[in-house]
């Protein structure tokens, strides 16, 4: 993959507790070129989060620690910047948008206020705050987006928060958005609509996508390469049609069978059998 | 007259400046506070109130007799309070007079009074519902000086001790249990002790004194609910945002726990014009000659011990203190149950 946009080569993170180190992370690689999708498919626990955080080195430290790895963005090595450096890439490189809109809003602002805050701290010199602010409203699909501008996120609907994360993600003309379970706590109906709503912004703005979610579901039109993480490792990576197609992990051809077919009638949904997979190693 | 006018404009600079500044600092804070949700909600139900209402009437009623009585102008006879030109009527006796009476207490010749006194007069002949309404300054200036020492320490330690935690926390955790193990009063009759000889006695030492000792609560308080703030996940969008700790602390952090300082400030409130009243009864409180509910109550030792029995000027401080602290702890109250988002 000639410049690749992010490399991650055998990144190790564990968790120094009371009762012992928990190795989330242990010891993955993959690259991303730029404009590119990738999806991190796996359950809880299964280290896709802190994959993510990691990136921009958002994880508290103590009690995480970089075990070994490197993290290398336009070819620098994340782990090895200085704070100071961390804040320049964070938002205007990589950007994030999280699981709950309702709370990753700060209450007490409004939401003008929160996306003209990451506009005057990354792009300093955009005059005009409130038409781009209005330009970002309008480009992740908020109807009437100058009469949003003074409300506050308990006005808005849970998709609406969520969109409003996403203005002000890419406020900051990220090369990278990550997007750590962005449907999970909507609407079944809402889950659709940002899903088709990244799925659009892809092609309007040219950024790649990290889609971190444990629902094999909405990946399909959206990724165009799936890793799937189990227990800190990454078991498959490959095509998303190939891997939604031939899954060689037992694990993917579990996650894959949870998947529920419309006009299928079944009684039990898969379960994984952790049992079988530890045998395999 | 540069004589009087500089009077004036020191005495503006050291006291006018600072009631205008807290009434401007509280008005600020509240039309802040009135754009945030949770505080709207409260507004709204504080509005339904009626203990709530009437309690803030009252403190307001207290306050502004304080203010009066802040405020001096210039007159042909010197410069005086705005309040002393209400009360200009009343006209001082040699001694004490029961409430309403016509002649001197005790007074063998039964000396006529000047005037009649709504609640009689003092030892040195003073009108003393005149002087329950003075001392609403030395109680607004106590209240005011130190919470304007304690409030933004105790803040903004608190906040900073939550975010930061680890060797931050562990320094104000280690300050604040030093202050905390030492008995309060002990504490607070040392640091004026110690700082009279230099500074003279005054309501700023007592003040500093008091905000010196008084923000360990506070401090506490903040950095619980800071350190449960800072998991939610707004902070951590502002960290990916690539935002400053400083940012951080004060746009995203102080905002959120600020209804808590603004309960625990006026209930705190209360407590310190008890302390101003505890220390003048101790004799290292008000400077002598200042009007304080504390020397009012501290001269009922020798007066309930006399025959006939003076009680007016021990029952209007008593009274006065009690009104304005039990309306400070039902505003208290209110405003907690107002900001209480388990109320419906």
């Amino acid at each position: 993959m000639p410049d690749p946009l992010l490399e991650i080569k055998n990144l190790a993170i564990h968790f120094a507790t009371e009762t012992g180190t928990i190795e989330a992370v242990r010891g993955i690689s993959f690259s991303m070129a730029r404009g590119e999708t990738l999806a991190i498919v796996g359950e809880s626990g299964s280290g896709k989060s802190v994959t993510g955080l990691a990136l921009t080195r958002l994880l508290p430290e103590p009690p995480a620690v970089y075990q070994s790895g490197e993290i290398l963005l336009d070819g620098k090595d994340v782990l090895k910047m200085e704070p100071r450096e961390l804040r320049t890439i964070r938002g205007k490189k990589i950007a994030y948008i999280f699981q709950e809109p309702s709370t990753s809003l700060n209450p007490v602002f409004t939401i003008r206020n929160q996306i003209a805050e990451a506009i005057k701290l990354h792009r300093p010199e955009v005059r005009e705050i409130d038409a781009e602010v209005i330009k970002y409203l309008d480009l992740v699909g908020i109807t009437d987006p100058a009469k949003r501008l003074h409300d506050y996120p308990h006005q808005l609907s849970g998709g609406m928060q969520q969109r409003v994360m996403i203005a002000m993600a890419l406020s900051c003309g990220p090369e990278l958005l990550v997007a750590d379970e962005p449907t999970t706590a909507l609407d079944v109906t809402i889950q659709a609509q940002i899903i088709d709503q990244l799925r659009e912004l892809k092609q309007r703005v040219r950024m790649a996508i990290i889609l971190i979610t444990h629902n094999f579901g909405i990946i399909g039109g959206l990724a165009d390469r799936v890793a799937v993480m189990f227990r800190g490792k990454i078991v498959e990576y490959g095509e998303t049609r190939t891997v939604l197609a031939k899954p060689q992990h037992p694990y993917t051809q579990a996650l894959i069978q949870c998947i529920p077919q419309p006009g299928q009638k079944r009684e039990r949904l898969a379960t994984i059998d952790h049992a079988a997979l530890d045998a395999m190693g | 007259m540069p004589e009087s006018l500089r009077h004036i404009l020191e005495h503006w600079l050291t006291q006018d400046a600072l009631v205008v500044g807290g009434f401007a600092l509280v008005f600020f804070l509240l039309r802040a506070g009135a754009r945030n949700e949770r505080w709207q909600r409260a507004g709204a139900r504080l509005k339904r109130d009626r203990t709530g209402l009437i309690a803030f009437a009252i403190v307001l009623l207290y306050l502004t007799i304080g203010a009066l009585e802040v405020f001096q102008i210039p007159t042909a006879s010197g410069t005086r309070s705005i309040l002393d030109l209400f009360l200009g009527g009343i006209s001082p006796e040699k001694s004490y007079s029961a409430p309403l009476a016509d002649t001197l207490l005790g007074s063998a010749r039964h000396a006529k009074l000047n005037g009649h006194h709504l609640l009689g007069t003092d030892v040195l002949g003073k009108d003393v519902f005149a002087q329950m309404l003075k001392a609403c300054r030395t109680a607004l200036i106590i209240g005011g000086l130190t919470s304007a020492i304690y409030v933004p320490l105790g803040a903004l330690l608190g906040v900073l001790a939550g975010y930061f935690r680890r060797w931050v926390d562990d320094m104000i955790q280690y300050v604040y249990s030093t202050l905390a193990s030492i008995p309060e009063i002990l504490l607070l009759v040392a640091i004026i002790s110690a700082t009279t000889p230099r500074w003279g006695r005054s309501l700023g030492t007592m003040a500093i004194a008091l905000g010196i000792t008084g923000w360990v609560g506070l401090c506490r308080l903040i950095r619980g609910e800071t350190m449960r703030q800072a998991e939610r996940p707004y902070v951590t969008a502002a960290r990916a945002l690539g935002q400053t700790h400083a940012k951080i602390v004060v746009r995203h952090l102080l905002p959120n726990v600020m209804h808590l300082v603004l309960i625990s400030a006026v209930l705190g409130f209360s407590n310190i014009v008890l302390a101003e009243a505890i220390l003048s009864y101790l004799g290292v409180g008000a400077p002598v000659g200042t009007a304080s509910w504390g020397i009012m109550i501290d001269a009922g030792r020798t007066e309930l011990g006399r025959d006939p029995l003076v009680w007016w000027n021990i029952s209007a401080a008593t009274a006065a203190l009690f009104g304005l602290v039990l309306s400070l702890n039902l505003l208290g109250d209110s405003l907690r149950r107002a900001f209480d988002p388990k109320q419906t």
